[in-house]
């Protein structure tokens, strides 16, 4: 099988190979990490690429007896790792300036389940630093091009992802979503991605933003792919004390399964002002698909969801001002010395944090400061509360709410930087499911006139993941979007 | 759910002594432009967040996580931490095996 042939295919299909004995999981390793290293240039997905450490693994792993090869869910599938997940011995920055260099001394939870089901780990991915923006412009080292358009930006916050996931420099990746930061760069990338419900991976290892709300999803270029891996990555884990203790169901069982009688909502202001013509008739055209495959449409409503952008720029700052508190210059990390402790600080952390990160901190200092703590806080959290009773409302009469992932299409890179409240604003749909802590995939949907993916959003039912992939890979398998790649990238810096 | 909300015009509007105490606040050295970009973009992001005053929410619970939650409890068992060398090789500066860092308290102490 030639590398080329190795890298066009998908979790599923590598694992099977490996685990037959037909491929090496050495020689999987190395046509991707060849790959990465013709093309990656074009792109900038990859911040730390760890050639030796994959094939040390991969290696490992075809040296298994083959009756326990057989028994590795992701035997010699690379994997790929948002790089705000510890990995032990390789380095983990954030894409800060501030965690340079540092190497952890732990794996995640879910890296540690990723090599313990066979994956081999290629490296870490760019994304916006601290997971803190949409475009992943907010790395402090270099931003990540589309591959579908070198111009466009792949998304984020996991932008370097989702971007090595539409590539195939690995057949999937990692990412961590906090308000969309896995379902709109897969929605940008034209790639499947799952953001599970709150609790349903372990946080452990994972560098907090925003505790109540960030959660670890898998990108890979077909659902089922993705379900394979979140299977193993789920799971409760004590170190993580919002992990939840609950079964991990069979999610792959589900595809190919009937979905004739699954009820999808619809908010029809969803398809309204403000959303791009293509992506609304994109979103027009798979309810057809769904409707076709035996669902009924039904309408609802999520009244409050409107005021889900106010209320995560004060939910999601306020935790993050607190969270990014440790980085101080005293245990790991940039130190940048003053006269005194209080300007170490203050000049370690204006030295290492970047524009974004820096404002946000601000507006987190500022909704929890003395006097400002009802106004802003409290009231966010209550808010929070009406969009979640929103979803409830809606689940009496449907089984998913379908929505466009994105108002539009991957947007061109510098198109938004110089307006933090728009970038913000494009976050409309992906954020009411993720306050109210709900399991949201994006799907591959279609694309616009100038050829860049447009995903769609289901949201479920807390811990209805099975429902979610069922309907996810039930449209895949009927319309025929997913799984399609772009173009490689020229050679060379792009 | 429309994607077109714009500002209101009485948005809220954060003063510059605000915006150097919540510096102070957050450790952050900023530079005299930096503090006035981050007094323009606050006041135009806290203008959008004024939009939750139209909510009546007197009688409504806060959530601070979506997932109800128990208290997760654990067996106390004694297990091994990380060693400490590890932990110190990321360290910015150590002394007789401690972070070493700048002096917190006056005197001698």
């Amino acid at each position: 099988m030639s590398a080329a042939e190795i890298t066009g295919l998908g979790v599923v299909a590598l694992a099977e190979k490996v685990q037959r004995g037909e491929l090496r999981a050495v020689e999987v390793a190395q046509a991707f990490l060849d790959r990465i290293a013709h093309l990656d240039a074009g792109v900038g997905a990859f911040l730390h690429v760890d050639g030796e450490g994959a094939l040390a693994h991969a290696a490992g792993v075809d040296r298994l007896a083959p009756e326990a090869r057989r028994a590795l869910p992701l035997a010699g599938v690379p994997v790929a790792i948002k790089d705000n997940l510890c990995t032990r011995g390789v380095p983990t920055t954030c894409a800060s300036k501030i965690l340079a260099g540092w190497v952890p001394p732990y794996d995640a939870h879910a890296v540690e389940r990723l090599r313990a089901a066979g994956a081999t780990l290629v490296g870490k991915t760019n994304m916006d630093e601290f997971a803190m923006g949409s475009s992943n412009e907010n790395s402090a080292f270099w931003p990540v091009r589309n591959p579908w358009d070198r111009t466009r930006a792949p998304g984020g916050s996991s932008g370097g992802s989702a971007a090595a996931t539409a590539a195939a420099f690995a057949a999937a990746s990692l990412g961590s979503d906090t308000g969309g930061s896995v379902r709109q760069p897969g929605a940008f990338c034209g790639v499947a991605a799952i953001k599970p419900t709150y609790g349903r991976i372990s946080r452990y290892g994972l560098i907090a933003f925003a505790s109540s709300l960030d959660q670890i999803g898998p990108f890979a270029r077909t659902t089922r792919d993705a379900a394979r891996v979140l299977g193993v990555i789920a799971g409760h884990d004590p170190r993580d004390a919002t992990s939840v203790a609950r079964e991990v169901p069979d999610y792959e069982a589900e595809c190919g399964q009937p979905l004739a009688g699954m009820r999808i909502g619809v908010v029809r202001e969803a398809l309204g002002e403000g959303v791009e013509p293509a992506v609304r008739a994109a979103i027009e055209a798979a309810l057809e698909v769904y409707r076709a495959l035996g669902c009924a449409i039904v309408d609802v409503a999520l009244p409050h969801a409107h005021h889900a952008v106010a209320t995560y720029y004060l939910i999601a700052p306020a935790e993050c001002s607190s969270n990014l508190a440790r980085f101080d210059g005293m245990r790991f990390g940039l130190r940048s010395p003053g006269a005194d402790l209080a300007e170490t600080y203050g000049r370690t952390r204006a030295e290492g944090f970047g524009p974004e990160v820096k404002r946000r901190i601000m507006l987190g200092t500022y909704a929890l400061s003395a006097g400002y703590y009802d106004a802003f806080y409290v009231k966010a959290q209550k808010a929070r509360t009406l969009i979640a009773r929103d979803y409830d409302a809606a689940f009496a009469t449907c089984d998913a709410v379908l929505t466009p992932t994105s108002p539009t299409v991957a947007f061109a890179l510098g198109e938004k930087t110089s307006d933090p409240l728009a970038m913000y604003l494009a976050d409309i749909f992906t954020l009411p499911p993720s306050l109210a802590g709900l399991p949201a995939a994006n799907v591959a949907c279609g694309f616009s006139p100038e050829g860049l993916p447009i995903g769609l959003q289901l949201v479920t039912r807390a811990f209805d993941e099975p429902g979610l992939v069922r309907l996810a890979d039930g449209y895949e398998r009927a319309s025929g979007f997913a799984g399609r790649r772009p173009a490689d990238p020229a050679k060379g810096k792009g | 759910m429309s994607t077109t909300e714009s500002v209101p015009p009485d948005a809220e509007t954060i003063t510059a002594a605000q915006v150097r105490h919540v510096a102070k606040l957050a450790r952050l050295a900023l530079s005299e432009p930096e503090l006035e970009t981050m007094r323009v973009q606050l006041s135009r992001i806290l203008g959008h967040v004024a939009s939750l005053d139209a909510l009546d929410v007197a009688d409504v619970p806060p959530t601070s996580h979506a997932v109800p939650l128990d208290a997760a409890l654990r067996e106390d068992v004694v297990r091994d931490s990380l060693p400490r060398r590890e932990l110190l090789a990321a360290a910015p500066a150590t002394e007789a095996g401690a972070f070493a860092v700048p002096k917190v308290l006056e005197g001698d102490a």
